[in-house]
């Protein structure tokens, strides 16, 4: 596996097909999109590499979706996510399938899977890429931020095999669907020792996202005097819902008594600072912008083109926001839907 | 002469500082505006060994030097000139009398618990009619078998009622004038100890300021802090160090009236620009920070000679007269460049400059500190 | 109970701007703070050393002056602390980190080694399982709640959607997550104790470590090039009808994967 641009035309791209309650997950169509991209250019096959106790689903679908190879890996030492079993299962399909690439989603277990394997392969792993390339090499370059986001790197893993990468949900594009694309489900056997996780899984929880305090949030949609009666809030609540983000507020609302004073943002209230602000029917005085300078991403809705929020906003929309909030509404939704779809 | 902090004192004032952000300062506006002694805060503070920084492990301090504990003073009023009064007047004006007049029982005692934080301390010398004027004493302990029997009451008192172990002055010896006072340690629980009227203040408005009651209280002999008739001298040198722990306050109270200044100066737009821009705001800003720096210096000489048990009585009050001149001067001057916001509640700076003036009156007026001053320089 | 708690020092990278200017990272003046995940980290074997009794080290690998952190690690309640420092760890990606700092623990005594999830300047969450694979320990990672049983440990670990309860035994390695709880100020009298304590300073020499396996060396993955996003432009701000407001706003949120 070390030392050498090796070129495996069998098997060069390889996707590992993470599932969670025998559901294939999202970013798993996502890798596939972009590894069929990078299988093409590499002139090789796409696989993906799927491991659970039983699955049943199609799994005609990752073909659908760009897969050549589905390797079905089967044990009850994978019934639920842990550490050892799912990583000698990948090790095994590697050794097997020898790739150039192997991709993993950067989810809570992509993240926890993927550096014990690479470490066990013995080779290189870059976390969460944004942009996977071929170089003129024919190497793969993966170029992920650093420093809390505030700088880009490109990797290269040139003289050991398979690069490994991970990415971020909602980061690659999935293809469209191709109910014509044929490929082949192969069952994988792997001798899984009854010992082989030293871990034991005593209790399964699922959970509701709760509410976080505002500081917390990386999303929050925000209020102010433009927007004062319960309808006008009911709109933002929706909206914060849609963008999975918390709201806030300006002194205005919460004096007004229609928001409580937690979620106050300003000089008497907290300081935040999300990805993403939006702020809503805001004028921008100084004391709110003390709140919420720092933000990663500010974006204003206002009625007033002088309206000093404009001056602290990395994008700003004059117009009402009574008016423009339904539309977004309506937008954000579309572009969900077409997400999911296709 | 080395001006720099040890690393050990940076790693302090870092710790300082994080706590000072995160659990004293969101809570400033409010125990001013509720007139409400953070008792919460000093739970915390204890966990962190602030209440017994200068004091050696022996006596369940923490065992750093003076200077340690001058920095946290004066970190802790940069956010609430409150919470650094409490914990200035239970170290300086408690422990410490206790510390170098107790003996050992009376160390094990008391200074082990207030070092360690599980009783808070305060310091009971001014009353009505003796102010500047300390040696018109007239709570009196008279010595009746193995007790004295105090009766009296006391003025202006820090931490009253929250504290549990008071120093307190009285005249044992009438005609003896300063000769005749003495000083006692005054357990809370005392039969005949009560808490008098809470004064309603211009500033350091969370801070517990009571008159004390003493009517026929039992005070033990055993309680009795130094020589009988050396109570006066107790008192002087006692405030001598609070001196700095005052200066440090001030200290405290400038520099965080001008790191909120030169935030909302930055923020600030008028006639389409920053009004950091405009050079007297900048002039202001410069003469601010010189003057910090200065009293800076001041205190931290203080400090330093008191760490090395040199004299340092002069020393203590060039550093509080200056400091507390300065924190009024600077605090003044952050309202008015903060305009008009700056005098609302909306903004800290108006708060501070009402912090501010008490440290010019309050362990010596600044009128005393001058006589101090001139003493030492005509004598 | 023997606790490593590995610790790194970084940048605080929430204070980094970029040179509106150049367009490049004004990393000076940054202060430098014990990386959240790893301070939780640190509070969780503070808190199993106050219910059961245990001996705390903590291990870093950095440049001189990481040793701060490993005084204000001390500062906090941990009992030693270890810096490896040496010139040829530099430029080391996360597979030549853990190998180095393996071997490092190699010659040090633990039942439970943990280490923060990620680090906030590299982001990548790869060190601590690399160490528990080169250690052949069981590893239970993404951890917000450890509890002492009998016979090992419990080990709250969080997924996207729910969590875990795992049970680990001893010698195992876990990560941390900051949201696992809120770590303790230090005390004026353990800064103190903390500058009277030896801080032990390992380099190459004492480890058995090949020089092929360590720093850029034994680095797989190497750096191509690295660029900053942009300096911050300022705002754009347009009038238009509200659909194309609305438009323009999914746009930008499209562009930074919000949707």
């Amino acid at each position: 596996m070390n030392g050498g641009k090796f070129m495996n035309k069998e098997h060069g791209v390889v996707v590992f097909g993470e599932q969670r309650n025998g559901k294939i997950q999202s970013v798993v169509y996502e890798l596939l999109g972009k590894g069929r991209e990078l299988a093409d250019i590499l002139e090789t096959s796409l696989s993906c590499v799927v491991l659970a106790e039983n699955i049943d689903n199609n799994l005609e679908e990752l073909i659908f979706y760009g897969a050549d190879y589905i390797y079905v890996i089967k044990s009850e030492e994978l019934k639920y996510y842990q550490t050892e079993s799912y990583t000698q299962g990948m090790y095994n399909a590697i050794k097997k399938l020898n790739p150039e690439i192997c991709l993993f989603g950067a989810t809570s277990i992509g993240r926890d899977l993927a550096p014990r394997l690479s470490a066990r392969l013995k080779t290189g792993l870059t976390a969460d890429c944004t942009c996977l390339e071929i170089g003129e090499d024919k190497g793969l370059w993966m170029t992920r931020p650093a420093f809390g986001g505030n700088l880009m790197a490109t990797i290269i893993c040139p003289d050991h095999r398979p690069q490994m990468a991970t990415v971020r949900p909602s980061v690659m594009q999935k293809n469209e669907i191709d109910k014509s694309r044929k490929g082949e489900v192969i069952n994988l056997k792997v001798d899984f020792d009854s010992r082989v996780n030293r871990t034991q899984v005593i209790e399964v929880v699922n959970e509701e996202k709760n509410k976080k305090p505002i500081e917390e949030a990386k999303i929050l949609v925000a209020g102010g005097r433009g927007m004062t009666n319960k309808e006008d809030l009911k709109l933002l609540e929706e909206l914060a819902d849609s963008l999975e983000g918390q709201m806030a507020a300006s002194r205005a609302v919460v004096d007004a008594g229609l928001m409580p004073h937690d979620v106050q943002v300003g000089q008497t209230g907290k300081t935040v600072r999300p990805d993403l602000y939006l702020a809503v029917g805001i004028s921008g005085a100084i004391q709110h912008i003390a709140g919420m300078e720092d933000s990663e991403y500010i974006i204003s809705i206002n009625k007033d083109e002088e309206a000093p929020i404009f001056d602290n906003s990395d994008l700003g929309l004059v117009g009402d926001a009574k008016k423009v909030i339904p539309h977004l509404l309506f937008h954000i939704n579309k572009a969900r839907e077409e997400k999911k779809a296709l | 002469m080395d001006f720099q902090l040890t690393e050990q004192q940076k790693l302090l004032l870092q710790m300082y500082d994080e706590f000072g952000i995160n659990e004293v300062k969101p809570i400033a506006a409010e125990i001013d505006e509720e007139e409400r002694f953070p008792i919460e805060t000093v739970e915390k503070m204890k966990k962190c060994g602030f209440l017994g920084i200068p004091i050696s492990k022996e006596y369940g301090g923490e065992g750093a030097d003076t200077l340690s504990y001058i920095l946290a003073i004066e970190t802790l009023a940069k956010y609430c000139a409150t919470t650094s009064i409490l914990l200035s007047a239970h170290t300086s004006l408690c422990c410490d009398p206790i510390l170098k007049f107790g003996n050992d029982k009376q160390k094990e005692k008391f200074l082990k618990p207030l070092a360690r934080g599980e009783k808070l301390g305060a310091f009971g010398l001014t009353e009505a009619n003796a102010g500047t004027d300390a040696s018109g004493q007239q709570t009196t302990a008279v010595k009746d078998g193995k007790n004295y029997i105090l009766n009296g009451s006391k003025l202006f008192i820090t931490n009253a009622g929250y504290a549990d172990i008071y120093v307190i002055f009285a005249m044992t010896d009438r005609t003896k004038g300063t000769r005749g006072i003495s000083a006692f340690i005054v357990e809370k629980e005392t039969k005949g100890f009560k808490i008098g009227k809470k004064e309603l203040k211009m500033g350091i408005r969370g801070s517990a300021t009571c008159e004390l009651i003493f009517e026929n209280c039992i005070i033990p002999e055993e309680q009795l802090l130094g020589k009988e008739g050396k109570g006066f001298k107790v008192a002087m040198q006692t405030l001598d160090g609070g001196r700095i722990g005052v200066a440090a306050q001030a200290l405290g109270i400038a520099q965080g009236a001008l790191d909120e200044t030169v935030q909302y100066v930055k923020a600030r737009k008028q006639f389409n620009r920053s009004i950091s821009k405009f050079q007297n705001t900048q002039f202001e800003l410069a003469k601010m920070d010189t003057k910090i720096e200065a009293a800076r210096m001041l205190v931290y000489k203080a400090a330093s000679l008191k760490t090395q048990n040199l004299p340092f009585s002069k020393e203590a009050a060039h550093a509080k007269l200056f400091a507390a001149e300065t924190a009024m001067e600077v605090t003044t001057k952050a309202v008015q460049l903060h305009g008009g916001y700056g005098y609302t509640r909306e903004y800290p700076v108006e708060r501070m400059m009402r912090d501010a003036k008490i440290t010019e009156i309050y362990e010596g007026t600044s009128e005393v500190q001058k006589m101090v001053i001139s003493a030492h320089l005509l004598k | 109970m023997k606790i490593i708690v590995c610790i790194k020092q970084v940048p605080d990278t929430s204070e980094v701007k970029l040179d509106p200017k150049t367009g490049t990272l004004i990393r000076e003046g940054v202060p430098s703070i014990i990386n959240p995940d790893d301070k939780s980290g640190l509070e969780a074997a503070l808190k199993l050393k106050e219910e059961i009794g245990a001996e705390i080290t903590v291990l870093t690998m950095g440049p001189p002056q990481a040793k701060a952190a490993i005084r204000e690690a001390l500062a906090m309640g941990a009992d030693n602390g270890i810096l490896l420092s040496d010139r040829k760890f530099a430029g080391a990606d996360t597979l030549a980190t853990s190998t180095t700092l393996s071997k490092a623990l190699e010659k040090m005594e633990f039942d439970l080694i943990i280490t923060g999830r990620q680090a906030i300047d590299g982001d990548t969450a790869q060190v601590g399982p690399q160490i528990a694979e080169h250690l052949d320990l069981p590893q239970v990672a993404y951890a917000i709640g450890i509890n002492k049983t009998s016979n090992g440990l419990i080990v709250k670990r969080q997924f996207e959607d729910g969590y875990q309860m795992v049970k680990v035994e001893t010698p195992c390695l876990i990560t941390a997550l900051s949201e696992m709880n809120q770590p303790r100020y230090m005390s004026v009298g353990k800064v103190v104790d903390a500058f009277n304590k030896e801080i032990k300073i390992w380099s190459m020499d004492d480890l058995e470590l090949e020089i092929e396996r360590a720093g850029l060396k034994g680095s797989p993955t190497k750096v191509k090039k690295s660029f900053t996003k942009g300096a911050k432009a300022a705002g754009k701000q347009f009038v238009l009808s509200p659909e194309e407001s609305a438009i323009c706003i999914v746009e930008k949120l499209k562009e930074r994967f919000i949707l």
